[in-house]
């Protein structure tokens, strides 16, 4: 069974105008997703910036209001019952983008840490500050830094206190918003492993957001490329690198710089050829408002956007 | 050989902790020759950015000591005026964010307009206005018309950073440094960018600083590359020979840790510790040394030099003859 599914999400934010700030149009960020993720998978959402990919991550987790669409928990609609949410929100965790801007500089570990325990479970000051030390050895930090302040520790390690907040409560699913996009290559190894690691651990399944193809291809078991608030491609990693199937996913793989000198000219020429393809074959691959299709399957597990035959 | 457009030679930038000048860039040395792109790669805190700083004198309040010989002249300790009249002319520099690097309050004909007018003033204003057109083209800005009187918020963060490159490349200058140039843009926009940086380097016959720390980025624009570790170079080398035979532990460990084609369920490979700070560095011995503890001491140099093992490949320490990676064989 699938422990997340999302059927139809849509998330519109509105264009006031006028002088009496009256809504005249929608800026349609999120328009018609939908994807299941299955249970101990890590499920990677791609795309450029203002594409939505975000918007959507934060929609699942409650943090953008759902203008319609369903989001499913573990077969439990959490947009309509209101009583769901307070387990939902144990359930589902977020680690976010930016480590120095995630964490409040005026809280020491100990408080950024126990903060999801204090709002959920009644421990004692002991009990919490034991769970606070264990927590952070999980994550690989000294048991004796609960007493310090985010700004005495390095990028990778207040990623990895966001990490420990984010896992206090034994969440099922953790989204994980470009956790790795603010911090240097070899630290970003450390945090992708550690991640890998918990989620053996701990059973967890994760929603990958991020515009990192490299690390989407690392991290993920399936892939869903987004473009202007809706999917254009949807496969398992193997169908999205090895056999793209829409234009603009193409594009989007062929742009990865490869990291193979030898390589360059014969890749700036397959570069080229798919941006030429791209530019002359927009049209079938787009409707006229420059939007993706609906997605059609092509085989199991492998969805692209395309027009409707005949 | 052909002169070399920009020779540095032992420069040290050292800036002002309390009462203590602590270096930065710690003896650097370099070279960058016409049409030729060196690419400065290194992790934050290395000293890249600092360095890119100094060869511009940006700097206002650091040390520098050393040379640096711009097309013959040692511009180390130019003063301000002299700076004036190379910067933006002879030198332009790309900046990493686009919206911070351009004015929110100036359409961008006049933002590019600017950088003619400070070193050209005979030009009237009809011309100046042709040329800033004439420019827009060059970098690919579709409609340059309409984009000359639009502000920098109007444009997407590819379009801009083509402006700021437009305005770097303003008055044809020789060298162009580039701190980042494409960290801030998505994939696509990024291939665009380097493609069009390179199209520029051929037209131009200018020689390019690129510093970043995405190895991919190297891989696609370098001619030659130095690798920086906590204010030095630990390694130089032609793009080709650095991908294929990286020597020095540092080079290879980065190397290891980019996630790239492997099995999703491998492990990618973690440097261990932290980047020292700057107060803390050891300046003496292996700078790298720390971060490999499986390595026995001896192997590492009292004060590490850079050694040309091959022609135009220079490695530091002699430590990278007993490396290994600790999950292997030690032989």
């Amino acid at each position: 069974m699938s422990i997340l599914k999302v059927k139809d999400l849509k998330v519109h934010f509105p264009i006031k105008g006028g002088i009496f700030g009256r809504t005249v149009d929608y800026v349609k960020a999120v328009d018609g997703v939908s994807f299941s993720i299955e249970k101990g998978m890590t499920y990677g959402l791609v795309g450029e910036s203002g594409s939505g990919k975000t918007t959507t991550g934060r929609a699942i987790i409650g943090l953008n209001k759902i203008t319609s669409g369903n989001v499913l928990f573990e077969g439990k609609d959490i947009t309509s019952y209101r009583r769901a949410k307070a387990d939902y929100y144990k359930d589902v965790q977020m680690i976010f983008q930016d480590p120095y801007s995630s964490l409040n500089p005026r809280k020491r570990v100990l408080d950024i840490v126990a903060e999801p325990l204090r709002n959920f479970e009644k421990l004692s000051r002991q009990e919490e500050k034991k769970r606070v030390q264990e927590l952070l050895e999980l994550v690989g930090l000294s048991p004796e830094s609960i007493l310090k302040y985010p700004h005495q520790f390095s990028g990778g390690q207040r990623q990895r206190i966001g990490i420990a907040r984010a896992i206090a409560l034994k969440p099922k699913l953790i989204i994980a918003d470009e956790p790795v996009s603010a911090l240097d290559v070899s630290v970003q190894a450390q945090v992708l492993n550690f991640m890998q690691d918990i989620q053996k651990e701990l059973d967890l399944t994760y929603l990958f957001i991020s515009h990192d193809l490299g690390v989407i291809r690392h991290m993920c078991n399936r892939i869903g490329i987004m473009y202007k608030g809706r999917y254009v491609e949807e496969g398992t990693t193997e169908d999205i690198f090895n056999n793209p199937q829409h234009i603009y996913t193409k594009r989007l793989v062929a742009a990865i710089p490869d990291i193979d000198p030898n390589k360059r000219k014969e890749h700036a020429k397959f570069r080229q050829e798919v941006q030429r393809e791209y530019e002359q074959s927009f049209n079938d691959y787009f409707d006229e408002n420059g939007l993706a299709y609906d997605l059609q399957s092509i085989s199991d597990t492998h969805l692209v956007a395309l027009p409707k035959k005949g | 050989m052909s002169q070399a457009l920009l020779k540095i030679k032992n420069l040290k930038t050292s800036f002002r902790i309390k009462d203590d000048y602590y270096a930065a860039v710690d003896d650097v040395s370099l070279t960058v020759n016409k049409n030729e792109v060196l690419a400065i790669v290194g992790e934050s805190g290395c000293g890249k950015s600092a360095l890119a700083f100094s060869i511009m004198g940006l700097h206002n309040r650091a040390k520098i000591e050393g040379n640096i010989l711009f097309k013959g002249k040692d511009l180390a300790n130019a003063s301000p005026t002299e700076w004036s009249k190379i910067r933006g002319k002879e030198m332009g520099m790309i900046f990493q964010d686009p919206l911070t690097a351009l004015n929110p309050l100036m359409i961008i004909g006049d933002q590019i307009g600017e950088a003619i007018y400070l070193h050209n003033k005979n030009i009237s204003k009809e011309q100046r206005k042709l040329k800033v057109i004439d420019l827009l083209e060059k970098v690919g800005i579709p409609h340059p018309e309409r984009v000359y009187d639009q502000f920098p918020h109007e444009l997407s963060g590819g379009m801009r950073q083509r402006v700021v490159i437009a305005t770097a490349i303003a008055n044809q200058p020789e060298l162009l440094i580039a701190d980042e140039p494409t960290t801030a843009l998505d994939v696509t926009i990024q291939s665009q960018i380097l493609d069009l940086m390179k199209q520029l380097k051929e037209d131009m016959d200018a020689g390019i600083i690129m510093i970043t720390h995405d190895l991919g980025v190297v891989a696609e624009m370098a001619d030659r590359v130095a690798v920086m570790y906590a204010g030095q170079i630990v390694e130089i080398a032609d793009v080709y020979t650095l991908f294929e035979n990286p020597q020095h532990p540092y080079t290879r460990s980065l190397l290891n840790s980019v996630p790239n084609n492997k099995e999703a369920s491998s492990k990618l490979h973690v440097i261990q510790g932290i980047v020292p700070s700057l107060q803390f560095l050891p300046r003496k011995g292996c700078r790298f040394s720390a971060r490999i503890p499986w390595i026995d001491v001896s192997a590492h140099e009292e004060n590490p030099q850079l050694h040309e093992i091959e022609p135009g490949h220079f490695v530091r320490c002699s430590c990278y003859k007993h490396f290994h990676f600790p999950e292997e064989e030690v032989q």
